[in-house]
């Protein structure tokens, strides 16, 4: 499942180099949750609603989206604990290639959960330390 | 180990410069296989609600998202070309072997030509509790709201005001999330002025002058203090200013994504002008590599316009090294290249005809690593 992305505006005149159309100005906006539910340029179709767990708690999220922007928009920002100082860490790059995020999924440790798709009860737990590797499959 | 996959043309990222690569080594009679780790074909564009200019009204006025949809249409319907989304080269071979990850595991494919556009990574800045969830790339946080519909924060405070700072904050806006300041540590705006004056519009201060200090909070970013420079960029005394924040975004620039090209030996230069570490190559967008291209970010940090012509001349060539051979080739080479001379002519073409004249001398004299 992916988000497609669709412009309801017609294009207008190119407002010059790198131009935003003034015309979206002022438009109203409606947020809820952390996502957002109106924008003047975009549309979001949301994907299934799937349930996952996070440390334990049960959380919600669209099917198909990486599992941090669910974590994000749940209000959860830190992911994972440093090995060596031991500090919060979130994401940073959000395109899976700066490790900031990785988490531990379904008993997988070190997932980029930046560019991992969320699934129907995933179990997501906030990774300390450097985790294990697996053995080969 | 799976067994090893063949290839006429392997192009590495579907970005704008990728894409126009896969279009014009078909349009030369090449078969193309194009790899891309994200799901959607486009790379930075599929974030861009912006309207951009085009070269030569060539896309002019239209949308990233939409020149994305454009050009991904055009390769998915090709038979020619084989598009391998959710796919990420992990590995580059001195041999030319790619190593590409798709759902857990790894293929193995030697193409005969590798064209690598895998664009670019955000710079870091040094400063106290840089790592704080809540310090986010620019990037990062236009990925979430434009392609996720996800909010990056509340409030946020924005480091870097060029155009990628200017654009992200007004699309910050757009999606209904406050931005406290922009910050700019050089004594003006880097981007363009409509951009800037947007921002204004929106009672946003932009501070010139200004970078952040020290960022606090004890789980995630809480607040920020910002300090005014001096004309030598050091910390002016008493200077001091709080914001409070949920997020900081970092727009300081970009960096060329070149891990793939170290791997597979391409010479490498450090060109400040480029965006650090570029890879040595010809007027044709050969490498040092016989047989490896690039074109775009990747070759040094320009955008999407240049990136598409980098990639068109990057794909003409690379066909041709394998012996396809069209009636309007040498034209359409010829064109492209004058076009890109074109895009780079002015003042805002400065730094990269002066980078470009430094790496074309640095190959004329046999450097690199
Ligand atoms: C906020 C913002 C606004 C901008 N506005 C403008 C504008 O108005 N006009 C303009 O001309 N330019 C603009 N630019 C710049 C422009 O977007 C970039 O210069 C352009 O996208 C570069 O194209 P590219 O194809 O080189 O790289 P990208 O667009 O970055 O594409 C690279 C692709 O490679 C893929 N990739 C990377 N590594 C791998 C790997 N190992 N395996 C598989 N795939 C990989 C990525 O997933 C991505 O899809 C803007 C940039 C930003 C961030
Ligand atoms: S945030 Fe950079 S890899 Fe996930």
């Amino acid at each position: 499942m992916q988000y497609i992305l669709t412009s309801a505006f017609a294009s207008n005149a190119n407002s010059g180099a790198y131009g935003i159309n003034s015309a979206m100005e002022g438009m109203g906006l409606v947020m809820d949750d952390g996502r957002i539910k109106h924008h003047p340029i975009l549309e979001f179709k949301e994907g299934r609603k799937v349930r996952f767990t996070f440390d334990g708690k049960e959380l919600e999220g669209y099917e198909g989206e990486p599992i941090a922007c669910a974590l994000h928009a749940a209000g959860v920002r830190v992911l994972k604990e440093s090995p060596e100082l031991k500090r919060p860490r979130g994401f940073f790059c959000a395109i899976g290639n700066c490790s900031s995020c990785l988490m531990t999924v379904d008993g997988r440790p070190n997932v980029r959960v930046c560019v991992e798709r969320l699934r129907e009860g995933m179990n997501v737990i906030t990774q300390k330390g450097k985790g294990v590797l697996l053995a080969d499959k | 180990m799976s067994s090893l996959l063949t290839s006429e043309i392997c192009v590495v990222g579907a970005g704008p410069a990728g894409l126009k690569a896969a279009i014009s080594a078909r349009d030369m009679g090449a078969h193309v296989t194009l790899v891309d780790s994200e799901v959607n074909l486009g790379g930075q564009l599929v974030k861009q609600t912006h309207k951009f200019f085009g070269s030569r009204g060539q896309f002019a006025g239209m949308r990233g998202i939409d020149i994305a949809k454009l050009l991904a249409d055009e390769v998915s319907r090709d038979p020619s070309v084989d598009v391998m989304c959710e796919s990420q080269v992990v590995g580059f071979y001195e041999d030319g072997t790619l190593a590409i990850e798709k759902d857990d595991s790894i293929q193995f494919l030697k193409p005969e030509r590798v064209i690598c556009a895998a664009g670019a990574s955000e710079r870091m800045l040094s400063f106290p509790n840089n790592d704080l969830p809540g310090v986010y790339g620019a990037g990062a946080a236009q990925t979430l709201m434009n392609v996720y519909g996800v909010k990056p924060g509340n409030r946020v405070l924005m480091i870097g005001a060029g155009n990628i700072g200017l654009i992200v904050s007004y699309q910050l806006l757009q999606a209904g999330v406050e931005v406290a300041a922009v910050l700019e540590a050089m004594p003006h705006v880097g981007g363009y002025d409509v951009h800037a004056r947007k921002i204004q519009r929106a009672g946003i201060p932009i501070l010139t002058s200004h970078t952040i200090k020290e960022a606090h909070g004890t789980r995630s970013v809480e607040d920020a203090t910002v300090w005014a420079l001096d004309s030598e960029f050091h910390p002016v005394i008493d200077s001091e200013r709080y914001f409070e924040v949920d997020t900081i975004c970092l727009a300081v620039g970009l960096t060329p994504l070149t891990e793939l090209l170290w791997q597979a030996g391409c010479r490498m230069v450090y060109v400040p002008e480029l965006g650090g570490y570029a890879p040595l190559r010809c007027e044709n967008y050969e490498t040092t590599h016989p047989g490896v291209f690039v074109a775009g970010d990747l070759a040094g940090i320009e955008e999407a316009s240049s990136a598409m012509i980098e990639g068109v001349v990057a794909g003409l060539s690379a066909a041709r090294s394998l012996g396809y051979e069209t009636d309007g080739f040498e034209e359409r080479l010829r064109l492209a290249k004058n076009e890109l001379e074109a895009l780079r002519q002015g003042p805002t073409g400065q730094k990269v005809r002066q980078g470009i004249r430094r790496l074309m001398a640095l190959r004329e004299v046999g450097e690199g690593i």
